[in-house]
C-alpha cells in the first residue's frame, strides 16, 4: 500500500469511524463533557466579532463542501451550472467564507493565548484544536491559488477528480488513485480536514452535534413522564 | 440504556399534549436529574462545628461522601428556648460554611515538616553516635550552626519528615532546655480553649506536666476587659444572645453584630420587632448601624466621653433632681456607692483616699476576722457607721456573712446604707480629681459634702460616700458653691453633654436624649436597658475606662444583673462552660499543683524586646493628684515591681534554673517546701537570686522552646510583629528604629546590643500553613474541626456542643490530644537518662478568688526591695511552691486521671468540693489503665472521647451531682440556700454521646453569675442581684471606686475620660525612615484593626472563597476625600509605615470611613498576595507590623481583692488601637515581590538597611 493509498484509501474511514463511534461513546459515557466550554463569561472582548466570523465562516465552508462535493455531477449540469461556473462559485464562496473563518479563528486563537483568564482555563486540546482549524482553513484558502489557475484555463479535471473521490469514499468504494496526481496542497488540506473529524470526539467540537435546532419548533412546555427505575 | 439510542426514538417521544398543544408530555430520558440528586447525596452526617476563634458555637451537619467531607449545613435541632422567645436557630454563618474547602486545600499541612537546615544538622549529629539530647546540645552549642537555621525563619525551606523523627527532636529540645536552662524556659501559646477545649488541654497538659509555662491569650488579644475584674471581680460574664430580645433599649457600641455575631444577630432584629429601641455608636457606617433607630457617629477612641455625659444626664435626672426608688435601692444594695471613703489632705485641697475599714474604728466594729478587708457604710436607721455583710473580708476565714443582704454584720440587724450625707453633712470641702481631656486643666476641683470622723488611731479625717464623690466628679451642680454645670449645654464643665459633644463629635441633643431615654426605660422596666459592646472600644490603651464609663451608667440605672439589661461584651470571651471539669485535665492539676501560668502581654513585651523601644513615659500618664512613689520609673519597671511583689506571674521566674535552685536549697539544708522558700527568700534579699525580668536580655533568661497550637501567634496576634521577628525569632524584620529608650529603665539591666533569635526551637501544630508555621522550625499536621472529638461552648447560648470526627484526620495528621501524647511518650523515653525525678519550684503570684487576694491590705504598696516591708513569700512576694517532677512518667501521667482529684478534690472560684464519686464513675465509664506503673487502675485518657467525658463528668455545668456539691459549698459561704437553682437537674449527667445526639443546655453552676431557667435568659451578674451572692470585689459590691495606691496615682480611682494615648511611633521618625518618605505625599492616620467581614471567627481570610469575595489579598480602607488629597485611587498599592515597621496592601477608598483613620481588617496575613515593602526592604507585613504593644501599670496590680492576678483574668492587656501610621501610595512599577533567590547577602541582611542593633 502506498502512502497515497493509506491517506486517501484508509484514512477517511479511520477518521470517519473514530468520529462517529467516538462521538457516540462520549455522548453515552461522558455526558458532563458534552458541551461547548464557552469562555465568553471570562472575557467578552471582541467576542461578538470573532465568534460570529468564525462560526458563520466555518458553517458556510462546511456546507459548501458538502453540497459542492456530494451533489451528483449530472445534477449540476441539469441545473445549467457548467463545470467552470461550478469552479468559480466554489472559489469565490470559498474565498469569502474561508476568509471570514480565517479571521475569526486567528482572533480566537490570539484571545486564547493572550487573554490571561481564558488562558488560565484553557486545556492543551482547546488551544490545539483552534490552531488546527486555523491551519486547515489557511490550507483550504491556499488551494484557491491553484484552483484559480485551473479555472482560468478552463480545466475542471482536478475538481472533477476530487468530487469523484469524495463520492467514492461516500459510497464505500474508495479509489485513492482518483486523486493520485492532484496538487499536493489539496492533499495536505484534505489530510488536515479529515483529521478534524478524527479529533472531533476528543474536543469541544462535539457541541456541533447538539445544535439546538429543536428549539425552533418545540412546544412551550415540556413535561417528562416519570420513570420508575430500580437501580 | 444508552443516551444515544434513547434519542433515536424520535417519533415516539411525544406521549400526549395539553393546553391546546402548547404543552407536550414526553418520555425523554431523565437520568440527568440524578446529577443534581447526587450532588446532595451523602454517606453520613456527623455533628461538628468550626471556628478559627468563633464565639458562635453553632451546630453543623458535616456531610461525608466517599470518605471525604463534601459540604456542611446548619443543624436545626436546638432545644426550644421557651414560649414568647425566638428560637436560636438557624445558627451558623456563610464564612463557617466555607470551611469544608479548607480540609483539602493547598494550605493544608499534610505531613510533619521540618526546616531543612535544622534536620540536616540534627541527622549529622545523630549519625555521629550522639543520643538525641547530645545531638541537640551540639547544635545549640555552636552559634554558627544555630544561626544557620534561625536566620532563615520565614523564608521557606521546609522538608517532609516523619512523626518519629520530629517528636524526637522536640522531646530532645525540651529535655535539653529543662536541664540546661530550666523548664520555665519552655512556653506554650494557644488561645480560647472554649472553641476546642480538648485540643487546648492537650498542649497545656503536656506543658504543665513538664513544668513549661502556659501563656494567656485573652489579655494578650486585648479582649479581656480589665474593667470587668476591676468593677466586678469577674473575668467576663455576659448575657446569652437570646437575652437581647428581653431588652427594651439597647445601645450598640463597638460590636458589629451582623458581621461578627452573625448567628446571633437575629435576636437584635427580633428585639426591634418586640419594641426595643436600638441606638448605634460607631465612627464609620458599620454594618450594624443600619439596624439602629439612631446612629451617633462617635470619634474613635472617645466613647468614654459619650457615656460619661450620658451618665451625667441619668445621674442628674434620676438621682439628684428626683430620686428614682428602684435606682436608689439598687445602687445602695449592689454597688459601692454608699461605701465611705476617706479624703486625704493634699496642700490646700483634698484628694480621694482609701475606703474606710473596720480597723479604722474602735474594736474593729466587732469584726475579728480580716477587719482590714471590711468596708464601712453609714446606716441611716441607727445613724452610725456599720460594717455591712458581703465585703471580701467575709469571704475567707468565716462562713455565712458573705452575702449582699442589707445587714449589719456584727448584729445581723437590718440597715439602710446612706447614699449621701448632703443633708447631714459636717462640712463641704474642695476635692481634686485628676482630669485628662486634651486642652483642659489637668485637675477638676469639686465641692463635696463630708462628715468628720475620728479614727481609732486618733486621727481626724473627712469621709464621704462614693456617691457624693461621683456626683460632683460628673460635674452635676448641687448648690455647694462650686458653680458646676448650669445646663447640659455648658461645654466648659467636664462630662456635660455639651462637653461630650465637643470631645466625641456627637450632637449634644443626641447625648441628652439617649442618656435620658436609657435611664427612663430602665426605671420603667427595672433595668431592661442594655449596652452591647465590643473590640472596637476595648482595644484602646485606656479601654478599662471606656468600659467603666459604660458600667457606670448601667449601675446608675440598675441594669446589671437584670434580664434584658446590663452589659453585653462580646470579644473573644468564649465561655468555657465546663471550666471546673476542664481545668484539672488542661493544667494537669490531677498530678501537680500549681501549674505555671504566665500573662502573655508581659511575656511578649519583654521577650520580644518591645520594652527597649518604649516611647511612652509612665510619668506622663500619672494623674495630677498622684503621690507616685515610683516616679521616674518606666512602664517596664512597673512590671518588675509587680512581679517581685507577687502581683503578676513571671516566666522564666529567676535568673537560675528552678531545678538548680531547689537542689542548692537542699544542699543548704532545706528539707521541705518551707525550707526551700526560706532559702530563696534569703537569696533574693541578698541579690544572689534575682527575677529574670531584671536582666531580661541575658541569655539565661531567654525563652528557648515555643509551642504554638490552635493559634496564629506570628501572623495575626503578634502585636509588634516585627519585634517578634527580630528579637524572638532572629528573622528578616522591618523594625525601622534602633531602640534606645529602654536604657532609661531603672529596674532592668541594659545591654547595648539587643539579643536576637532567642528561641532555640519553635513548634507550630496546625492544619494550615500560615505565617506562624512559616516562621517555625517544626510543623506538625493536626486534625481539623471535622476530624476529631472535642467540646465547644460559648456565651452566646447555653448549649454544650461536640466537635465530631466526620472523617479520619487526613493525610498524616492527628488530633492535638494524640500529638501531644506522642510527644509526651518520646519525652518520657529520653528523660529517663537525662532528667529522672527532680524537684522544681513554681513562683506563684497572689491568686484571685483565693485567700491570697487578701495579701496586701489598704491598697498600699509596700516594696520589700525598698525596705518598706520584709520579704514574706505569699504575702509581700510570690509564693514559692515545690513540685516534684517525675519526668520519665510524663506519658503515664498524661494518659490517666491522677490521684490529686481524690486527695485534694476540685475547686473553682474559691469553692471546693470532693470529687471521689466522679472519679469512681469515670473508672467505669472510661475504663482504667491496665499497664503496669503509676497510672495503673486510674481512669484512662487515651482516647479523645474519654477526655471529653472526663471534663463533662467533673463539671457542675454538665453533672447535676457536681452542681449540687459546688452550690452547697457556696451556700455555706453565703449563708443563703441556693439549691433551687439546680434542684430539678440534680440527677442529670451530660455525656459526649448525648451532645452528639443534640445540643444540651447546661446546668446552672456557681462558676458563673447567670442562671439557666425556664423564666429568664442567661444574664451576667444575675445571681449577684437575685441570689445576693457578693461580687468578688473588695466591697463585695460592683465598684465605682478603686482605692489602690496605683489606681489613684494614675488618676483612675473613679472612672474618667482619657483620650487615646500618643504612642510616638509616627513622630520624630528615625532618620532612615524619614529619608524614605521625603517628598512623598502622605497621610497620618489612626490605625484601626477591626474584625474582618471575609474571614474572622469562623473561617480564614486565605480561604479561596473569601479571597474571591474581596480583593484577593490584604487591603485597608481610607476616606474618599483624604485619599484624593494624596492622589490615591481605589485599589492602588499603598504602604502604611511607622517606626515599628511597614505593611503593604491595596487601598479601598470609601465614604464609609471617616477622616483620620485607616481601617485594616484583622488577621490578613502575609501568605497570600503580599509584596515587599520598599521602605523596609522586607515582606510587606501584616496589620501588626506597624503596631507595638504597650502596657498599663494599673493592670499590673495584684494581691488586692479583685485586683489580683489570675490566668486570662486580670493583668496587662495588649492594646494596639492608639497607633498611628503614615500612609503613602506605591506606584505599580515599584512593587517588588521579593521573589529572588536567597543569596548569602540577603540572608545576612536581617534588618532594614541602616538599622544596626
Amino acid at each position: 500500500m502506498t502512502l497515497n493509498d493509506f491517506f486517501f484509501g484508509a484514512y477517511p474511514y479511520l477518521a470517519g469511524t473514530i468520529f462517529l463511534l467516538g462521538s457516540w461513546l462520549r455522548f453515552d459515557r461522558e455526558q458532563y463533557t458534552w458541551k461547548a466550554d464557552s469562555s465568553q463569561l471570562l472575557s467578552n472582548k471582541n467576542m461578538r466579532i470573532a465568534s460570529n466570523l468564525f462560526h458563520v465562516g466555518i458553517l458556510a465552508v462546511f456546507f459548501g463542501h458538502l453540497v459542492g462535493m456530494l451533489t451528483p455531477h449530472s445534477w449540476f449540469l441539469a441545473l445549467g451550472i457548467s463545470d467552470t461556473a461550478h469552479q468559480y462559485i466554489a472559489i469565490y464562496a470559498g474565498l469569502i467564507f474561508g476568509s471570514l473563518c480565517l479571521i475569526g479563528s486567528i482572533m480566537l486563537l490570539l484571545r486564547r493565548l493572550n487573554e490571561p483568564r481564558v488562558r488560565a482555563v484553557s486545556r492543551k486540546r482547546d488551544t490545539f484544536i483552534i490552531g488546527w482549524l486555523l491551519a486547515t482553513v489557511a490550507l483550504g484558502l491556499s488551494t484557491t491559488v491553484v484552483s484559480i489557475d485551473h479555472a482560468s484555463h478552463g480545466d475542471a479535471s482536478t475538481m472533477i477528480a476530487l468530487t469523484e473521490w469524495v463520492k467514492s469514499v461516500a459510497t464505500l468504494s474508495v479509489d485513492a488513485s482518483l486523486i493520485q496526481d492532484v496538487n499536493f496542497i489539496f492533499k495536505l488540506h484534505m489530510f488536515f480536514g479529515m483529521t478534524v473529524f478524527l479529533l472531533f470526539p476528543f474536543t469541544r467540537l462535539v457541541h456541533v452535534w447538539s445544535v439546538p435546532l429543536s428549539y425552533l419548533g418545540r412546544a412551550y412546555q415540556i413535561v417528562r413522564v416519570r420513570k420508575i427505575r430500580m437501580n | 440504556m444508552s443516551h444515544f439510542l434513547d434519542r433515536l426514538r424520535f417519533f415516539k417521544k411525544v406521549q400526549g399534549t395539553f393546553s391546546k398543544g402548547h404543552g407536550i408530555v414526553t418520555n425523554e430520558d431523565r437520568q440527568w436529574e440524578d446529577t443534581y440528586r447526587n450532588r446532595w447525596r451523602h454517606d453520613k452526617v456527623v455533628r461538628s462545628t468550626h471556628g478559627v476563634n468563633c464565639t458562635g458555637g453553632c451546630s453543623w451537619k458535616i456531610y461525608v461522601k466517599n470518605g471525604l467531607v463534601a459540604y456542611e449545613m446548619q443543624q436545626t435541632d436546638y432545644p426550644e428556648t421557651r414560649p414568647d422567645l425566638p428560637n436560636h436557630e438557624p445558627r451558623g454563618c456563610q464564612r463557617g460554611a466555607s470551611f469544608s474547602w479548607y480540609l483539602y486545600s493547598p494550605h493544608r499541612i499534610k505531613y510533619p515538616l521540618v526546616r531543612g537546615r535544622l534536620v540536616d544538622l540534627y541527622r549529622a549529629e545523630r549519625k555521629s553516635g550522639k543520643d538525641p539530647v547530645e545531638a541537640w546540645e551540639a547544635i545549640q552549642a555552636d552559634p554558627a550552626k544555630r544561626k544557620s537555621y534561625t536566620a532563615v525563619r520565614g523564608l521557606g525551606g521546609f522538608v517532609r519528615s516523619n512523626w518519629e523523627e520530629l517528636t524526637e527532636i522536640i522531646a530532645a529540645a525540651n529535655v535539653y532546655t529543662i536541664k540546661k536552662w530550666g523548664p520555665d524556659r519552655i512556653y506554650g501559646f494557644s488561645p480560647i480553649p472554649a472553641m476546642s477545649m480538648i485540643s487546648y488541654a492537650a498542649g497545656s497538659r503536656y506543658l504543665s506536666l513538664i513544668g513549661g509555662a502556659c501563656g494567656s491569650f485573652y489579655d494578650w488579644y486585648c479582649d479581656l476587659p480589665a474593667a470587668s475584674p476591676q468593677v466586678w471581680g469577674e473575668q467576663t460574664d455576659v448575657p446569652e444572645a437570646a437575652d437581647w430580645y428581653n431588652s427594651k433599649y439597647i445601645i450598640i457600641c463597638g460590636a458589629n453584630l451582623p458581621m461578627t455575631r452573625t448567628p446571633d444577630a437575629h435576636f437584635a432584629i427580633e428585639s426591634r420587632y418586640n419594641g426595643t429601641k436600638i441606638v448605634s455608636m460607631a465612627p464609620d457606617y458599620a454594618e450594624f448601624v443600619k439596624f439602629a433607630d439612631l446612629w451617633m457617629p462617635v470619634k474613635q477612641g472617645t466613647d468614654a466621653a459619650a457615656f460619661m455625659s450620658m451618665g451625667h444626664v441619668a445621674l442628674n435626672e434620676f438621682h439628684i433632681k428626683k430620686q428614682d426608688p428602684y435606682f436608689q435601692e439598687y445602687v445602695r444594695t449592689y454597688t459601692d456607692m454608699p461605701m465611705q471613703v476617706m479624703l486625704r489632705k493634699d496642700g490646700d485641697r483634698y484628694v480621694s483616699g482609701r475606703f474606710l475599714r473596720a480597723t479604722d474604728f474602735d474594736k474593729n466594729l466587732g469584726e475579728d476576722n480580716n477587719p482590714e478587708w471590711k468596708t464601712v457604710v453609714y446606716d441611716s436607721t441607727t445613724n452610725s457607721y456599720v460594717v455591712p455583710n458581703g465585703s471580701v473580708g467575709f469571704r475567707w476565714g468565716e462562713d455565712g456573712k458573705w452575702n449582699l443582704l442589707p445587714k449589719n454584720a456584727a448584729t445581723q440587724a437590718d440597715i439602710e446604707a446612706e447614699l449621701t450625707c448632703i443633708d447631714n453633712r459636717d462640712d463641704v470641702v474642695s476635692v481634686a480629681f485628676p482630669h485628662f481631656a486634651e486642652g483642659e486643666d489637668d485637675t477638676l476641683l469639686r465641692n463635696i459634702p463630708v462628715r468628720k470622723l475620728k479614727l481609732a488611731s486618733g486621727e481626724e479625717v473627712f469621709v464621704t460616700s462614693v456617691f457624693d464623690m461621683m456626683v460632683s466628679q460628673y460635674g452635676i451642680d448641687r448648690g455647694l458653691g462650686d458653680n458646676l454645670a448650669t445646663s447640659y449645654d455648658d461645654a466648659s464643665v467636664a462630662y456635660t453633654p455639651a462637653w461630650g459633644s465637643k470631645v466625641t463629635g456627637i450632637k449634644t441633643a443626641d447625648l441628652i436624649r439617649t442618656g435620658r431615654e436609657f435611664a427612663e426605660n430602665a426605671s420603667k422596666t427595672r433595668g431592661k436597658s442594655m449596652v452591647i459592646m465590643g473590640a472596637a472600644i476595648n482595644h484602646w490603651y485606656h479601654n478599662d475606662l471606656g468600659y467603666r464609663s459604660i458600667m457606670n451608667i448601667l449601675h446608675i440605672c440598675g441594669c446589671v444583673g437584670q434580664t434584658g439589661g446590663g452589659w453585653a461584651h462580646y470579644v473573644g470571651q468564649e465561655k468555657l462552660r465546663p471550666q471546673a471539669g476542664w481545668a484539672p485535665i488542661a493544667f494537669a492539676l490531677d498530678w501537680h499543683r500549681p501549674p505555671r501560668h504566665m500573662n502573655s502581654t508581659t511575656y511578649w513585651y519583654f521577650h520580644t524586646d518591645q520594652w527597649r523601644y518604649e516611647k511612652v513615659e509612665a510619668d506622663n500618664i500619672l494623674g495630677s493628684t498622684a503621690q507616685a512613689k515610683y516616679r521616674g520609673y518606666q512602664i517596664g519597671d512597673y512590671n518588675v515591681v509587680s512581679q517581685r511583689l507577687g502581683w503578676l506571674p513571671s516566666a522564666p521566674h529567676f535568673n537560675k534554673n528552678p531545678l538548680d535552685i531547689v537542689k542548692a536549697a537542699e544542699a543548704n539544708g532545706a528539707t521541705d517546701e518551707a525550707g526551700v522558700s526560706q532559702y530563696m527568700t534569703e537569696q533574693l534579699k541578698s541579690g544572689d537570686l534575682s527575677f529574670a525580668i531584671e536582666d531580661i536580655d541575658a541569655e539565661e533568661n531567654h525563652p528557648r522552646n515555643l509551642f504554638v497550637w490552635r493559634a496564629n501567634l506570628i501572623g495575626c496576634s503578634a502585636k509588634g510583629h516585627e519585634y517578634f521577628l527580630k528579637h524572638l525569632l532572629g528573622a528578616q524584620n522591618g523594625v525601622m528604629q534602633e531602640g534606645t529608650q529602654g536604657a532609661t529603665c531603672k529596674e532592668i539591666k541594659w545591654h547595648e546590643k539587643a539579643p536576637i533569635g532567642k528561641l532555640d526551637l519553635m513548634v507550630d501544630i496546625n492544619f494550615r500553613l500560615n505565617s506562624t508555621g512559616a516562621y517555625s522550625d517544626i510543623i506538625l499536621p493536626t486534625a481539623t474541626w471535622y476530624e476529631k472529638a472535642d467540646l465547644n461552648t460559648t456565651d452566646m447560648h447555653p448549649f454544650v456542643h461536640p466537635l465530631g470526627k466526620a472523617v479520619d484526620p487526613a493525610f498524616e495528621s492527628k488530633s492535638d490530644w494524640q500529638i501531644f501524647m506522642r510527644v509526651a511518650k518520646k519525652f518520657s523515653e529520653i528523660a529517663e537518662k537525662h532528667l529522672g525525678t527532680v524537684k522544681d519550684v513554681v513562683s506563684l503570684p497572689m491568686q484571685h478568688d483565693s485567700p491570697m487576694a487578701l495579701a496586701q491590705p489598704y491598697g498600699e504598696v509596700k516594696d520589700w526591695k525598698r525596705g518598706e516591708c520584709d520579704l514574706i513569700p505569699g504575702k509581700t512576694a510570690p509564693l514559692f511552691k515545690v513540685v516534684e517532677r517525675d519526668y520519665p512518667n510524663t506519658y503515664k501521667k498524661y494518659t490517666s486521671v491522677g490521684p490529686l482529684m481524690n486527695k485534694l478534690g476540685n475547686n473553682i472560684k474559691g469553692i471546693d468540693w470532693n470529687t471521689d464519686l466522679e472519679i469512681e464513675q469515670l473508672k467505669t465509664h472510661n475504663g482504667v489503665i491496665t499497664e503496669e506503673g503509676i497510672s495503673k487502675g486510674l481512669p484512662s485518657l487515651l482516647e479523645d472521647v474519654q477526655v471529653c467525658d472526663t471534663v463533662l463528668m467533673m463539671a457542675p455545668e454538665t453533672n447535676g451531682e457536681v452542681a449540687h456539691k459546688s452550690w452547697s459549698a457556696l451556700s455555706k459561704k453565703t449563708g443563703i440556700n441556693h439549691s433551687h437553682l439546680y434542684e430539678g437537674r440534680h440527677e442529670e449527667k451530660i455525656k459526649y454521646h448525648d451532645i452528639v445526639a443534640q445540643p444540651r443546655k447546661i446546668i446552672t453552676a456557681p462558676t458563673w453569675s447567670g442562671i439557666e431557667s425556664e423564666t429568664v435568659s442567661y444574664n451576667a451578674c444575675y445571681t449577684n442581684i437575685h441570689e445576693h451572692i457578693p461580687f468578688r470585689t473588695l466591697t463585695g459590691r460592683a465598684s465605682f471606686y478603686l482605692d489602690h495606691e496605683w489606681m489613684l496615682d494614675f488618676g483612675e480611682g473613679l472612672c474618667c475620660y482619657r483620650p487615646p494615648q500618643d504612642l510616638g511611633a509616627h513622630k520624630n521618625l528615625p532618620a532612615g525612615l524619614a529619608k524614605k518618605l521625603e517628598g512623598k505625599k502622605t497621610l497620618t492616620l489612626n490605625w484601626i484593626t477591626p474584625h474582618s467581614k471575609w474571614g474572622i471567627h469562623s473561617s480564614y481570610q486565605d480561604n479561596l472563597r473569601m479571597l474571591t469575595l474581596f480583593r484577593g489579598g490584604p487591603y485597608f480602607w481610607v476616606n474618599e476625600d483624604e485619599a484624593k488629597s494624596i492622589g490615591l485611587k481605589d485599589n492602588d498599592w499603598v504602604e502604611a509605615v511607622n517606626a515599628n515597621g511597614a505593611t503593604v496592601a491595596r487601598v479601598v477608598v470609601s465614604q464609609r470611613v471617616p477622616k483620620g483613620m485607616a481601617l485594616m481588617y484583622h488577621a490578613q496575613e502575609k501568605n497570600v498576595n503580599v509584596p515587599g515593602s520598599n521602605t523596609t526592604g522586607k515582606r510587606g507585613g501584616i496589620l501588626n507590623s506597624v503596631t507595638k504593644v504597650i502596657m498599663k501599670p494599673t493592670n499590673m496590680i495584684g494581691g488586692y481583692a479583685q485586683l489580683s492576678y489570675s490566668f486570662n483574668y486580670y493583668g496587662t492587656v495588649g492594646s494596639q488601637r492608639d497607633e498611628n501610621v503614615i500612609v503613602h501610595k506605591i506606584e505599580d512599577a515599584d512593587v517588588n515581590w521579593l521573589e529572588g533567590d536567597l543569596t548569602p547577602e540577603r540572608e545576612a541582611q536581617l534588618n532594614p538597611e541602616g538599622i544596626n542593633n
